[in-house]
């Protein structure tokens, strides 16, 4: 069964690294759903985070291919453990009318989410959260018409 | 086998005037002083502007033989044949831009055989490096997805580290191609201080070389309870050195054994539980075995397409054991049941220790009838075409035991194989998972520099031989003593061979003798074909600087073969062979492979 993997990769902060995963992923016939890369507090290490659609035997294979690489020191698919923090953040821009004014108002209370910008059409706001809250908050705007949106892609943390 | 060449270890005294303990070394002196401290006595290549400082260091070197090979690819395919041949890292050097890429199929060649080579290529200046500059091109980024790993050194700092992870990253764990790619402004830029690193520190990269105790009782209680085992083996099985030790599992076991492209000559050929190749053009009793086995004892293999067929009827009836340098492989392509990760040696000296000795079983009977009942076979008659099965089988008589066989690709390829009696492990070489043609040549070219006194016999065909042809001014100018063989069809004979089984004779683009006066639909030699010899073979050779001979008749076959190798330098041989012969066994592409075509049909 096709499911969503968040994969994180821990890798030493070299030359090309993030282009050495991402050209893995497409040599070897995988969709990225998300990437992002940062470094870490060690100024050596940089850590990735990666979101991709497969069955359980193809996300093995890949992480397996992974972890191949020379500069990968760790890869752990936290699809399935629980003890993962996993955060995504995301700005909207939506439009606003005299009639959905409120409404969207009462959304950004709800989900705690906070306005950046606003002006007498539009208007800009930022949320972080579980991916999940994210989706389920694009979804609630998506019938007051949202301009654009740029979503972080899910990054985490091991809680221990 | 070639006796491994003794390391050099630099610096010995005296030895070299640009290199000195002075404070001060350039990043060209720290390239050549890092290549004699990892042992390399040959280095292959091409110069070009971005390699002039290399080159002026290697000038002054006297313990590096560079070889000047007159194409990139004819380096990087050499370099690739040096390794093959003696397990050792083989070295070439080109310049940037178009010295670069021309060794790119060469990389490729020697990424999917998984053999240890380095390609050093010169850049541009790192602050011309973006700029389209001339002979620019992103090495690491062209060749990051056909190589073991990389590197493109931007400051001069970085490269005694570099090297030394280079020459690791290539020959330990899993062995591959490393490409470095040297701005011309970091090989001449100066380190102060330089020392080479003795050890690396690589947190991301430590094989695994050990198998798991749980892992090896499990399948050692899987083999003393199989009831029809079998072992298939391949290149990893010569990467690790560890022949010795399968020859002598299988026999204490009595488990019949099929040995890929890669892993010819591990086993010997007249091992009494040796079945042959397996595969698309395997002996039937190897891929008979395969597909009833109860137990499939993989070692050092990758399960290729062309010896799986459709993967889902492969080996249908056995439990997979896969014993795997590379765990990316284990389950790639097959479901494994017990996997075990670690060097093949280790693993078969221990699983040694622990199997129980086989008893003679029906299944030991049966694959041997398969073996009787379904041999290579071929009829040469006295007078008429050459078959050129009949040519490999006559090199098994004529040639030394211990030559190292170099083939081509393609239907020479196959015949040498399948013909060729298998001794020993480094004696076959071959590009097995990319198909190069072109590579018989040059890759001999470098197993005769690793392997002086050993003969070295390249089999090639009328159209590989030509994609590396220059390489024979090479061999004429070096006294590099490649005994170059061309089975000439006047085809690309695989393809044609497949035009003629699956598509109705339709010789499309095959036929190396075509020109504007043949009919438009041609379906095979008829009388009025041009017998021209173009290119002469024979004269090629000689403009070339070899001796060049030519056999058109089956009675000409010892006799050529003889003078060939009664020659001191090299020598080009060329048999006029059968246009139409075909390689068989088969499997027709798509079917499961124990329906498997004879030639009889």
């Amino acid at each position: 069964m096709e499911e969503k993997h968040t994969i994180i990769i821990t890798v030493l902060n070299s030359v090309g690294v993030l282009a050495r995963i991402s050209g893995l992923l497409s040599q070897r016939g995988y969709n990225i759903e998300s990437i992002i890369g940062a470094p870490t507090e060690d100024s050596d290490i940089y850590k990735i985070s990666l979101v991709v659609i497969g069955t359980e035997e193809k996300t093995e294979q890949l992480t397996k291919q992974l972890n191949k690489l020379i500069d990968t020191i760790k890869v752990v698919d936290i699809s399935h453990k629980h003890n993962y923090i996993i955060r995504e953040y995301i700005i909207v821009k939506i439009n606003i009318t005299s009639k959905n004014r409120s409404d969207i108002f009462r959304l950004v209370e709800v989900f705690s989410a906070k306005v950046l910008d606003i002006t007498k059409n539009h208007m800009i706001m930022e949320l972080s959260g579980k991916p999940r809250k994210i989706d389920r908050f694009i979804d609630l705007l998506t019938s007051h018409g949202i301009k654009e949106y740029v979503r972080s892609g899910e990054f985490a943390m091991a809680e221990i | 086998m070639c006796a491994t060449a003794v390391h050099k270890r630099y610096p010995d005294e005296g030895q070299l005037s640009v290199i000195s303990d002075s404070p001060e070394m350039t990043g060209s002196e720290i390239l050549i002083h890092a290549l004699l401290d990892e042992g390399i006595d040959t280095v292959f290549g091409y110069p070009g502007g971005a390699v002039i400082p290399i080159f002026d260091v290697l000038y002054s070197t006297k313990d590096i033989n560079f070889i000047l090979t007159r194409h990139e690819q004819g380096a990087v395919h050499a370099a690739d044949g040096y390794a093959r041949a003696t397990g050792k890292v083989g070295v070439c050097i080109v310049t940037s831009g178009p010295g670069a890429t021309n060794t790119i199929t060469g990389i490729a060649t020697a990424k999917l055989d998984s053999t240890p080579i380095i390609v050093i290529s010169g850049q541009v200046s790192t602050d011309n490096i973006g700029t389209d500059a001339f002979q620019e091109t992103d090495m690491s980024g062209v060749t990051r997805s056909i190589c073991k790993h990389n590197y493109l050194v931007k400051k001069v700092d970085d490269l005694p580290r570099i090297i030394k992870e280079a020459f690791y990253i290539a020959q330990n764990g899993r062995p591959g191609p490393v490409s470095i790619d040297i701005p011309v402004n970091v090989a001449g830029a100066t380190l102060k201080n330089f020392r080479y690193p003795k050890t690396v520190e690589l947190p991301g990269y430590k094989p695994t070389v050990k198998g798991n105790p749980r892992q090896i009782d499990k399948l050692t209680r899987a083999i003393n309870s199989a009831k029809k085992p079998l072992l298939y083996t391949g290149g990893g099985i010569i990467s690790s050195g560890a022949s010795e030790e399968l020859v002598k599992f299988i026999n204490k076991t009595k488990i019949p054994v099929v040995v890929t492209l890669m892993g010819l000559g591990s086993v010997p050929y007249d091992n009494q539980y040796f079945l042959g190749m397996p595969g698309m053009h395997g002996r039937i009793a190897a891929n008979y075995a395969l597909m009833e086995c109860d137990l499939l004892i993989a070692i050092g293999v990758r399960f290729d397409d062309r010896i799986t067929g459709p993967r889902h009827t492969f080996a249908k009836n056995a439990k997979i054991a896969h014993i795997d340098i590379d765990p990316a492989e284990i389950g790639k392509n097959v479901t494994t049941g017990i996997p075990v990760v670690g060097d093949a040696k280790n693993i078969l000296t221990e699983l040694l220790d622990k199997v129980n000795p086989g008893q003679s079983s029906s299944w030991n009977e049966k694959t041997e009838d398969w073996k009787t009942k379904y041999p290579l076979e071929y009829t040469q008659p006295t007078e008429g075409e050459i078959l050129p099965q009949y040519v490999v089988d006559r090199i098994n008589l004529l040639a030394d035991s211990n030559a190292i066989i170099v083939t081509d690709v393609g239907q020479n390829q196959m015949w040498a194989a399948l013909y060729y009696r298998h001794r020993k492990p480094r004696l076959f070489l071959s590009s097995g998972g990319l198909g190069t043609m072109g590579f018989g040549l040059p890759a001999a070219m470098g197993a005769a520099i690793a392997c002086p006194g050993q003969q070295v016999i390249n089999i090639s065909g009328d159209g590989g031989i030509q994609m590396n042809i220059q390489e024979l001014a090479t061999c004429a100018i070096n006294k590099i003593p490649v005994k170059v063989i061309v089975l000439n069809n006047s085809y690309l004979g695989m393809v044609r061979q497949w035009q003629d089984l699956f598509w109705e004779k339709r010789y499309s683009g095959t036929c190396l003798k075509r020109g504007p006066d043949c009919p438009k639909n041609c379906t095979g030699p008829r009388k009025e074909c041009p017998l021209l010899y173009i290119p002469d073979f024979v004269k090629v050779a000689e403009a070339n600087g070899l001796k060049g001979f030519r056999a058109t008749k089956p009675s000409d076959v010892d006799s050529t073969l003889n003078r060939g190798f009664n020659e001191n330098g090299p020598v080009l041989m060329e048999f006029m062979v059968s246009k139409l012969e075909n390689v068989f066994p088969m499997v027709p592409a798509g079917k499961p492979i124990n329906q498997i075509l004879s030639g009889e049909e």
